[in-house]
């Protein structure tokens, strides 16, 4: 065996190569703040599982400034990713009727008014407003 | 015929971007709004625990919780490759073996509930 596979040595620096690297590496760093989240919410449910007092230190250590910067940073990743996820379903899931095909805007805002609705319903049924 | 374990991975990362495009934004809107001292409704103890002590919002908020974490997990393995990390195989066990264990832990905590 005399193979020799060239690997090549790649660091973060071909992110600042072109905007459309960085706005990929944007799309990709929502997850290190949506998996927080994630995170958040298996805290919160152990809280909610240890009683009225545990919740209500979950509730104030919600209300620190670290938290609420926190809370700002995520609400901005993750609606990037649900843009940039929506723009990308004409993509994924192309519908044909007939000869032809869904124009690329139907599909993806067909995904927006639903992500519209939704986001409303879930707001109005936590008595956001 | 090849074996693969791609879709394996990749239909729980998919179903989580998708799942996580739709409600993740109201879901951190919900806390801010509790962060900022307004605190909804639903978050209060006894609506939230009598919420969450129903089968299906069990159901419903584990099921968030693996398909957040897990597309997380995903995306921070591609993003580890991106990046220049080459141990792909250690990431991969370290970042999917975290989603699960965090998905075990909610389950543990609901159950309780």
């Amino acid at each position: 065996m005399s193979r020799k596979p060239y690997v090549r040595a790649e660091t973060i620096r071909w992110v600042f190569r072109h905007p459309r690297y960085l706005r990929y590496m944007a799309r990709e760093f929502s997850c290190f703040f949506i998996g927080a989240y994630g995170l958040l919410m298996v805290w919160g449910l152990k809280q909610l599982s240890e009683g009225p007092a545990a919740w209500g230190s979950f509730l104030e250590c919600l209300q620190s400034p670290a938290s609420i910067v926190f809370h700002v940073l995520t609400l901005g990743f993750a609606l990037y990713h649900s843009i940039t996820w929506f723009n990308l379903t004409p993509k994924a899931l192309p519908v044909q009727l007939g000869e032809e095909f869904v124009p690329d805007g139907a599909i993806s805002g067909a995904h927006y008014a639903v992500w519209a609705a939704l986001s409303l319903a879930v707001l109005f049924f936590a008595g956001a407003f | 015929m090849a074996q693969s374990n791609k879709p394996i991975v990749w239909g729980p990362f998919a179903a989580g971007g998708t799942l996580t495009a739709f409600l993740t934004p109201a879901l951190v809107l919900l806390t801010l709004l509790a962060a900022l001292g307004h605190a909804p409704d639903l978050l209060a103890y006894e609506r939230l625990h009598a919420f969450a002590g129903h089968w299906l919002a069990k159901l419903a908020l584990a099921g968030t919780v693996f398909l957040t974490l897990w597309s997380t997990a995903h995306r921070l393995r591609i993003t580890c490759y991106d990046l220049g990390v080459r141990a792909d195989t250690l990431v991969a066990t370290l970042v999917y073996a975290a989603a699960l264990a965090g998905t075990a832990a909610s389950v543990l905590y609901l159950a309780r509930i």
